[in-house]
This record gives C-alpha cells, structure tokens and sequence, in this order.
C-alpha cells in the first residue's frame, strides 16, 4: 500500500491540475445552442462516469487492501465460487446506468437533426461547404456569394449547412458552436449550427486528408444581421466574379488566402452530385499525383510551401479583404 | 519506375535506418555463420510445427514490433513536444501514425497474443499440439512475411500514409499515389490469411483436443476467451480480407468501389472496415481479459468468481462486437435512427465488460493476494481500464462524439483500452508464462520497476491527451500554433511517452539480466499454478506436452489434485508410444512465395506477382502429394526425456 | 493412432480417422468464413448496383440463355459430385472417378460460358473499370469463377492421388472434403442467380 500513495497523490494532482483548466477548453465553453446542448450532455455523462469510477477504485481499494497476503490473514475463502445476489446486483446497476444516458443521448440526437429549438421558426441561413484539399469553399446560394476558408454569418439566427467535397472525406467542425459532420464527395450532409455571440471562431477540418491536413482550417465571424447584410451587399458590389478557371485552380491539392467572390460555382458544379469534378480538372490543368518520396513530389512541396510563407506574410501586411 | 521513386532517401532518420538494417543482417549472417547455427535456425526453428516453439517466435516478433512502432510512436511525441516544431515534416508524420497504428494493432497486439494463446491453451487442455500443427506453421510464416513486407516499406518506396484505417478516396491512387499503400494492403492481406487459419486451427483444437473429462464448462477461462476470440476471428477476417481485395483492385486494376470516379462509394469502405475493426478490437481484448482472469484467480489463490457470468459476458460481447461498428463514424450523417440504435447498443457492451470488472474484484475478496509482477500489471488493468471503459461509454454517446470525433479525446479513449487493456496483458502473460517457457522467472524487482515506470508514463502520456481532445486538438496533425494553447499538455504527454519508451527498454534489459542469473526453476510450477500448464515440467514441455495425457475431473483440477495431495506421479507402464507431426519447410517457403508475389503487387509489376502465386500454388500441391502421417515416439524415449526412475 | 482405431462398419469412409474427422470439421468451420467472405462481397454488390455512372445498366445486358446453360451446367455437376462420393463409399474407386471427371467437365463447362459472358460483356462496354456497379458485377461473379477454377485443379490433383494409393481414410477425407467446396460453390451459384441475375433482369426490364 505505501508503494501505491505516491501514484494516488500524483492522480489526485493531475486531475486537480486539468480540472481547474476545464472552463477554458473550447468544448466545454460554448457559444450557440448546438454545441451548449452537447455540452450538458457531455457534462450528465462525466456526472455517471465520476460515480463507476469511485465506486470501483474503492471497491479495488478496500479489496486489496483487506485481502493482501499477510501474517494473521482472516477470511480466505478459497472455493467461494461467486454469488448470485452481488452478481444480479452488478448486471442490473450498468442496466440501469446505461438506461439512464440512453435516454438524453437519444432526445439529444434527434434534436440535433432539426435547427435549434428557441430559434427553429426562422428561416435558415443556407451555406454550402465544400472541402477541396486542403481549403474551405463556402456558397451562399440565396445571397449568390461565395468565400474561401472564412465564413462570415449571422448570430441568433440558425444556419444549415450542406456539406460536401471535392475530393477527400472531410469533416466539418467548428467546435465552439458545435459537434462536426463529415463532407464527402457525392454526398450532401445537412448540419444544423448558430452562434448567439459575436466573435471569431476557429473551424477545421478534423477528419485526416494527407498532407495539408493540419492547416485544412477557416474562420466563422458570427456578427449582428445589420453587419452582415452590409458585408453581403458590399461583398456583391465590390468582390470579382468567380470564373471556371479559377475554381478549376481551387481544385488542385495546396492552400490558398482567404477569397471574396460575388458569384458562385453551384452554376457549374454542386460536389454532392458530381463526385469527379475534380477529379476531371486536375486533369484538365495537367495535374498529376506524386509519389511522397520522388524528387518531383519533393519540389512540388518545396513550390507549395513558398507559396503558403509568401501568403503569411501577405496577411501578416494586412491586406485585408472583406473583415 | 524511377530509382528515386524505389529507394526513399533524402533523410537522415531513413539513412540511419538503412544502416542499421544493413549492420542488424550482416551481424545476424556472421553469427549464424561464425557458430555454425544455420542447420540449428532451420532444424529447430524455421521448420517446426510444435506450437510452443510457434508460440515464441511470435512472442519475439511481436516485441520486435512493439519496439518498431514504439519507436514511430516517441517519434510522433518528439514532433508534439512543442508547437510549430519542424523534427518531422507533415508527410513523414503521416507515414509514422499509420505505421505505429497498423503495427500496434496487427503486427504487435494480435501476434503477441497468438503467441501466448499458441504457447499456453493446447498446455491447458491437455493436448499434445493443436489439430493442424502444420497449418499453425504456415499461419505464423505468413503473418511474419507480411509483417516484413510492411515494415520494409520504410526503406524501399516509401511507407503508407492514409492513417491505419486508410479511408477512401484519400487511400486512392489519385491522393495517395505510389507503392505506400500498397504496402498496407499487401502486407495486411498476407498476414490476415495467418489470422484467420489460426481462427480455423484453434477453433477445432479446443472442441475436439481437449483432455477427456474436460468439458466445455470446465475449461481454464484463457481458452474460453481464445476459443470466442477465434469464433469472431472467423466471421471478422473475411470482411477484411474482401475489403483489401477491392482497394487492391481500385488501386492496381482501374476498378470503381471506393473511388471518386465510377460513382464509387467511400462510406462503404469506412463500413466494411470497421465491421472487421471494431470485431478486432474484441480479438485483442478477449484474450487479455482471459489471461486476467487467470492470473488474478491464481495470486489471489482462489477459484474465479463468477465462472459463467464470466464466458456468457464474453459470448455476449463477441455478439455485440459485430452490432456496433457504425459508432466509429457517427459523424457521417445516417440520421437519427441509426445513430440512436448504435449509441444504445456500443453503450450496452458496456454492461457485460462491467460485470466482468466486478467478477475480478470479488475474486480477489477473500481471497490471499500476493502481489507479483503479473498480478501488478492485472491490478493496474483493473484501474487504468476502467478509465478507457467509462469515456468509451461517453464516446458511445453519439450526440456528444460530435464533438470528440476525431479529436485527442479518441485516441487517449483507445489508448486507455488497448494499453491498459492489451498491452498490460501482454506484459502480464509474458511474464506469468515465462518461467514455462523459458524455466526461469524474470527477476520480479526489475519487473516492478519496469510496471510503475510504465504505469505512470502511461497516464502521465494519455491522461492530459483527453483534455486536449476536449479543448479541440484533433488527432493526426503534425504540428500546432502557439496560440491553441495546446503546449504544456502535449509536453507533458511526450514526457509520459518517453516514460513508457524507458520501462520497455528496462524491460528487455530485464529479459537478459534474468537469463544470465535468475535461478533456474525445476517444479515446472513456478507460481503455484492452477491450470493444467503447470503439470507439466520446465523449462518448455518436451515436444510431446504431455508423457500421459491427464483425466480432468472439474475446474482447476491441477490446483484441486495440489489441494488433495493426490498429484499423479508419471509411471513407466503408463506411457505409450506418442504420435507426433513431422517438421516441415515448407510453411516457410510457401511464405517466401508469398512474399515475392506481395513485393511483386505492391510495385505493380504483375510478372513478380504472378510468378509469386505460382510459387505459392506449387507448395501448397506439394503439400497435397506429400503423405507424411507424422511419427512415433518410443515409450523408451519418453521415459528417457521424462527422466522416470524405472 | 490412426491405425488401431476400430469402427462400427456404417461409418463412412473418410471419417475413418482422426486426422480425416479433424480436417473434415475444419473444413466445414472454413466453409463459415467463406460464407462471411461471399457475404461481404454480395453487401457490396448490392450497394452498388445502382451506381453505374456512364455504363450500361447491369440488367440490360445480361442473357437469359447463357444463364440458364451456367446455371444448368453448375447444378448438374453438384448432382454428379454426390454420385461420385456416393461411389466412394461403396469403395468403387472407378465410379469415383468417372463421376468426378464428369464433374469436372460440367465445371470446365460452366466456367466456358461463364469465361463468352464475360467476354460478351466486356465487348459491350461494361469492363470492371466501367463502374462501381460493374465492378462489384465482376468481382463478385468473378471470385465464385475463380473459386471454381481452384476447385477443378485440386479435385483433379486429389483424383490423381486416388488413382495411385487408391482409397484409404486420408485420401476419401480428401475427396469429401473437395465435394463438400463444389456443393458450397454450388449454393453461392444460386444465391448470384437469384440475387445478381435475375433482380438485376427484374430490375431492368420489369
């Protein structure tokens, strides 16, 4: 037993440790009603989980403790076989447990299938989001704008977004809103979001895409509907048009700066019903895949990450664009 | 194909890698040389068919791969030490986690455990091998080729790198081109035709080999949990195998299954590769809980608590475990109702796995605890365990996985599981086990050590990675900003990484410090066994098991005949002429074909494929034309090896 | 062991040893993977055989004709299969193996037809590069082809082995068990009958 304090107090710490960290983890600090939903959820659940926890750490304690092999050892049983009461006792209570987070779980579930309770009588902002290695193309059909890897929206008001992508199977996250939804080619996912503050939230893709995956991110400025409304009227009069050719170049694997265009690609494609769109204009720009280890796949990534320092320090120039 | 393209090259770690590779053979080849062991290597070891000596070298092997993707794994830690760090470059990254992840799970977790089930579960029936000694040959040489096949990706053409579960399209020649992911497939395929023979060859050993007397009811609980593990092998490995199949083909001849192109469906390769990856976990973990169990019985000196509550769990469980895949992907949108179904049933495994829990605890209550290395290693499954249990519950929870798919919360869940769980066992059984196979113990000091360094390291590593999931790191990014704030926590969890790397290397330092001066053990019952294992003499049983094969009266009856006083004594007139399999080559070459025909796929060129399989084809008709009915074993030999006072 | 053992005399041939008992139940156990492997690939079928991208339809190009000659082909050579083992037990080595050559001919048959179908196919316009639909079409059909073509050469490899020890308890367990995988390729048979061929027909012109 004496040998075991020191790993105790060291858990004990730990967990102090983290826990005090816990209000500042973006999962548990949510800002809508779809991640604060996930939260209580998660929250109900730790509250089960902290009492199996306790109730077999004592029990192992107490056990060990007791029955340690000793001098003056009491109350060997070697042929107790078991017992059918304890055993009816611990098959009913996990029965019981799992009954009790089945419950919530499901209800939660099918409330996050729909738009947000307080808020489902108004009408959704529509979004597409489509995943191309390793950039974010958002569409705002009814507005007839589109952005790549920022996304701006209205707070207070639900947003359904429909997911897809070029290429890789993607998953579509921004945590502080709320639970992710993948973005897969040939298919439209539905994701219900909304953000009831103001502020910058960090998105990502989280479902792994190869070699750009770690930057494979966007950000989600949640403003008032009067912002917003100005940010779509100015962004119509005053952001190109969005060619075919250059969303031919979106398709290519790499990374780009945040884009502002006044027009939108879902006139000639929508990813979730053609699933080789980009497929077929990589080919069209005479893009071929490289093996990893080739000196030819070696210098594209040279030329890729070039380009990737000189958009930083573009950025960092603040030459901002539609902020 | 270009050279550049063959040979990977252009970075230091690889260069070092080719060197050692270099130096590890040229050492291997002087010393078999130098001491004139190759007729031993091939008469003893690359020709037998006696599970035991199958047994271990799996277990070898398996350390092997334990250090290979141990090493991937402080790799991936050293890159997450720090933010923004720059020691391994995102691609090198990517091919590091798939390995370390493909490795642990196939070439490490499931031969280390193979081994132990090969070494110990005909010894606990009663029998003198398994019912397809040959086979058993052949399902080691192909795991072990395909293990070979996989790792040398690393030095010649380059590793794969769409993570272990390498989903589509990411997997496809289109985003993962070159002969990386080939590797995978090929490997995979040639080390899951092993498995699955193993399922089929253990499967009828333990119904029709056992001992007379023993009957189902009355088997050891390690060869329950490996006669289940074997029934959900069957049903599991053919879905891998067909799901390697049609990548093969998506990938090597232009079909459509999983591809962008052809209107092919990518959700169906996630579907099928989890409804044999979540069945797998089971394989990894149902031995573990079997060893458990007989360890925790043995040091506690008592019978196990709850003999059937435990195997009905684990009928329950292995039920279970192919009703549930669908909860590694609830993110991908199937509706409510699916998603409700799968919660309830994931959450509901947890039921039988908490029964199991309380049946260990109470049957160490009254009992006499002695607290041995491998009892050490049962106790701290209990309470680490537990840990990867109730987020596994969380995790069930589909509503709330939204938010903990694919984050650090996941892969410290499974962490949390498959170390405490499996990796623990291994430990656990290696150590348990030892002194029968090797006749001594390892020396228990050093082994305690090398259980609170691991221990520790462990949670030290994996405790802070379920707070990061929870403050959004994802898994499988090779660096992050200074901002996310990830830092501390990351480098607490490489510290903890490191920790484990120490105790592993302790550990082996602990395998030769034990063989140099541990005392050697006669009784042949090291630990005061139970099962019928310990009847028989160490170190390593003769090639035969057992001199006269024992009557089994109820459960433990070797602890029981202890109790009584009545252990048997082997008489001369009871022994008669033994029936024994012969050796075989032919196991290893048919492997060798094999692996010339996997290289062959794995670059694309059809000509080496071909002549591989008709190698493979040629060996297995000459198995067919080869009538070797084995031999006898002369009761004058037998008294001779069994040392009987006439 | 395998030699002292005694029998009642109504046990068949080829469960007269242990090793031929062991092998003959393990067969069976491996016969429940391979209906986990053929299961896998029909799921797969099914899921895609809508997903024919630009190709042709899987229903529109299928022939009744050739089906039924397969079919017939197949199930016959089971029939003659069970004649063969049949003769087996009643020790006729010589029936044995005129009905296995005959078997093996129905087989070589099937596989013929099956061989022209595919071809035709492919002729058409429907490879297995054409679609996920044709994909899963050809390596569906095309894994129980192979698995009959396996089962010609170690049917023939096993009669030459009868042929020259005659027939003792390992070399009838061979035989079972050979027949045991032609009867198993025979009920895959009617399962790609039915749930290939003829939804696929049904599907299309119905």
């Amino acid at each position: 037993m004496r040998r075991l304090k020191p790993f105790f107090t060291f858990g004990l710490l730990m967990a102090v440790l983290m826990l005090s960290g816990c209000s500042e983890m973006v999962i548990l600090d949510p800002k809508g009603p779809v991640g604060q939903q996930q939260k209580d959820l998660i929250l109900y659940s730790i509250g089960f989980m902290t009492f199996i926890l306790i109730v077999v750490y004592a029990l192992t304690a107490f056990i060990v403790y007791k029955y340690r092999d000793r001098k003056n050892h009491k109350g060997y049983d070697p042929d107790n076989e078991g017992s059918h009461l304890l055993e009816t006792i611990w098959w009913i209570i996990p029965i019981i447990i799992t009954i009790a987070l089945a419950v919530p779980t499901v209800k939660t579930i099918y409330s996050l299938e729909g738009p947000p309770e307080e808020t489902k009588d108004q009408k959704p902002l529509v979004i597409h989001a489509t995943s191309v290695d390793w950039k974010w193309v958002f569409t705002y059909p009814e507005q007839d704008i589109e952005t790549v890897n920022y996304l701006h929206i209205p707070e207070d008001r639900p947003v359904l977004f429909k997911l897809t992508s070029a290429d890789s199977m993607a998953s579509f996250w921004v945590p502080q809103l709320g639970g992710q939804k993948y973005a897969m080619a040939g298919m439209e996912t539905k994701l219900y979001l909304q953000a009831d503050e103001q502020g910058t939230y960090e998105g990502r893709n989280s479902n792994f895409t190869g070699e750009g995956f770690t930057d494979h991110t966007f950000d989600v400025m949640s403003m008032s509907d009067k912002e917003f409304e100005k940010w779509v009227s100015e962004t119509k009069t005053d952001a190109p048009e969005l060619t075919k050719e250059q969303y031919d170049k979106l398709m290519l694997p790499g990374h780009v700066k945040e884009m502002t265009f006044s027009s939108t690609h879902l006139g000639w494609v929508n990813h979730a019903d053609e699933a080789d769109y980009a497929m077929k204009a990589r080919e069209r720009l005479g893009y071929e895949p490289k093996i990893p280890h080739s000196k030819a796949a070696k210098e594209e990534k040279k030329k890729r990450e070039e380009e990737k320092k000189k958009q930083e320090e573009s950025e960092s120039h603040g030459d901002s664009h539609a902020h | 194909m270009k050279w550049d393209e063959f040979f990977v090259t252009g970075d230091p770690l690889i260069y070092g890698a080719d060197v050692s590779i270099v130096l590890t053979m040229v050492g291997i080849l002087f010393y078999l040389t130098k001491f004139k062991k190759w007729k031993w290597l091939w008469d003893e070891w690359l020709t037998t068919v006696d599970h035991k000596k199958l047994g271990i070298m799996y277990i070898v092997s398996a350390v092997l791969m334990m250090f290979r993707g141990g090493v991937d794994a402080l790799l991936m830690r050293a890159q997450l030490a720090v933010p923004e760090a720059n020691f391994l470059d995102s691609q090198h990254y990517n091919e590091i986690f798939t390995t370390h992840g493909t490795i642990m799970i196939i070439f490490m977790a499931m031969p280390f455990l193979i081994g132990l089930i090969n070494v110990v579960v005909p010894l606990q029936i009663g029998a003198r091998d398994v019912a397809y000694p040959y086979l058993n040959a052949v399902s080691f040489w192909t795991f072990f080729i395909g293990a070979m096949l996989f790792n040398i990706s690393f030095v010649i053409g380059g590793s794969p790198s769409a993570g272990w579960t390498s989903y589509m399209p990411l997997a496809s020649n289109e985003l993962s081109p070159g002969p990386g992911q080939n590797y995978y497939l090929l490997g995979l395929q040639i080390a899951g035709i092993g498995t699955l023979l193993t399922g089929i060859n253990f499967l009828v050993t333990i119904l029709k080999m056992r001992a007379p007397g023993m009957t189902l009811f009355r088997m050891p609980m390690f060869t329950w949990s490996s006669l289940v593990t074997m029934v959900i092998i069957i049903f599991a490995f053919p879905i891998l195998t067909v799901a390697l199949v049609l990548m093969t083909f998506d990938r090597l001849f232009g079909s459509h299954f999983f591809t962008l192109q052809g209107e092919g469906m990518d959700m169906l390769w996630a579907n099928l590769f989890w409804l044999w990856g979540h069945p797998e976990v089971y394989i990894v973990i149902l031995p573990a809980f079997g060893m458990f169990s007989e360890i925790i019985s043995t040091f506690s000196k008592k019978t196990l608590f709850g003999y059937k509550a435990m195997i009905w769990s684990m009928l329950l469980i292995a039920g279970y475990s192919f009703l549930v895949w669908v909860h590694h992907f609830f993110t991908m949108g199937s509706g409510a109702v699916v998603n409700s179904v799968f919660s309830i049933t994931t959450m509901a495994i947890g039921i039988p796995t908490g029964v199991k829990i309380f049946n260990w605890l109470f049957t160490m209550y009254r009992g006499r605890i002695e607290f041995t290395t491998p009892m050490l290693w049962s106790l701290g499954f209990i309470v680490n365990f537990v840990v990867g249990g109730v987020t596994g519950v969380m995790l069930a929870m589909a509503a709330a996985d939204y938010q903990y798919h694919n984050t650090y919360f996941l892969v410290s869940h499974f962490h949390y599981v498959l170390i405490a769980g499996t990796v623990f066992a291994c430990f656990a059984g290696l150590i348990f086990w030892y002194p029968k196979m090797f006749g001594y113990k390892l020396n228990e000091r050093i082994g305690k050590w090398v259980f609170w360094i691991f221990t520790i390291g462990f949670n030290v590593c994996f405790m802070p990675q379920y707070f990061l999931g929870l403050d959004g790191m994802p898994r499988r990014v090779y660096t992050y900003s200074e901002e996310s704030g990830w830092g501390p926590l990351n480098m607490v969890s490489t510290i903890g990484g490191f920790m484990m790397g120490i105790a592993f290397v302790i550990l082996v330092y602990n395998i030769y410090y034990s063989f140099r001066f541990a005392k050697r053990e006669t009784t042949g019952d090291a630990w005061n066994g139970r099962t019928l294992e310990w009847s028989t003499p160490s170190p390593m049983p003769p090639f035969y098991n057992f001199a006269k094969i024992p009557e089994v009266t109820g459960l433990d009856h070797f602890w029981k005949q202890k109790q009584a006083g009545k252990v048997e004594k082997l008489k001369a007139e009871d022994i008669k002429k033994i029936h024994m399999p012969s050796n075989s080559g032919v196991p290893f070459i048919m492997a060798s074909f094999f692996f010339v025909a996997g290289f062959g796929m794995v670059f694309d060129w059809m000509w080496m494929g071909i002549a591989g399989m008709i190698g493979v084809f040629g060996t297995l008709i000459y198995r067919s034309f080869e009538y070797d009915d084995g031999y006898y074993v002369s009761v004058e030999e037998v008294i001779e090896t069994e040392k009987i006072s006439k | 062991m395998a030699h002292t053992e005694t029998h009642d005399p109504n046990t068949p041939l080829e469960y007269r040893s242990e090793i031929g008992r062991l092998n003959i139940l393990g067969f069976w156990i491996f016969l429940g993977a391979e209906i986990a492997l053929f299961a896998t690939l029909f799921a797969t079928y099914m899921v895609l055989t809508h997903r024919i991208a630009d190709g042709p339809a899987l229903g529109e190009l299928f022939e009744v004709k050739s089906l039924l000659i397969q079919t017939f082909l197949l199930l016959t050579s089971s029939f003659t299969c069970g004649l063969a083992v049949h003769e087996m037990r009643r020790q006729n080595v010589k029936g044995l193996i005129t009905w296995m050559a005959i078997t093996l001919g129905l087989g070589l048959g099937f596989l013929y037809f099956e061989i022209q179908e595919f071809l035709h196919f492919i002729h058409e316009g429907a490879n297995i590069g054409t679609s996920a639909a044709w994909s899963g079409f050809f390596v569906l059909v095309g894994t129980h082809g192979a698995h009959v073509t396996f089962g010609i050469f170690w049917v023939t490899m096993v009669l030459i082995q009868v042929a020259k020890r005659g027939l003792t308890p390992a070399t009838s367990a061979k035989v079972f068990i050979t027949s045991l995988y032609w009867h198993f390729l025979d009920v895959v048979w009617i399962f790609i009958f039915t749930a290939v061929y003829l939804m696929g027909m049904v599907m299309h012109h119905g």
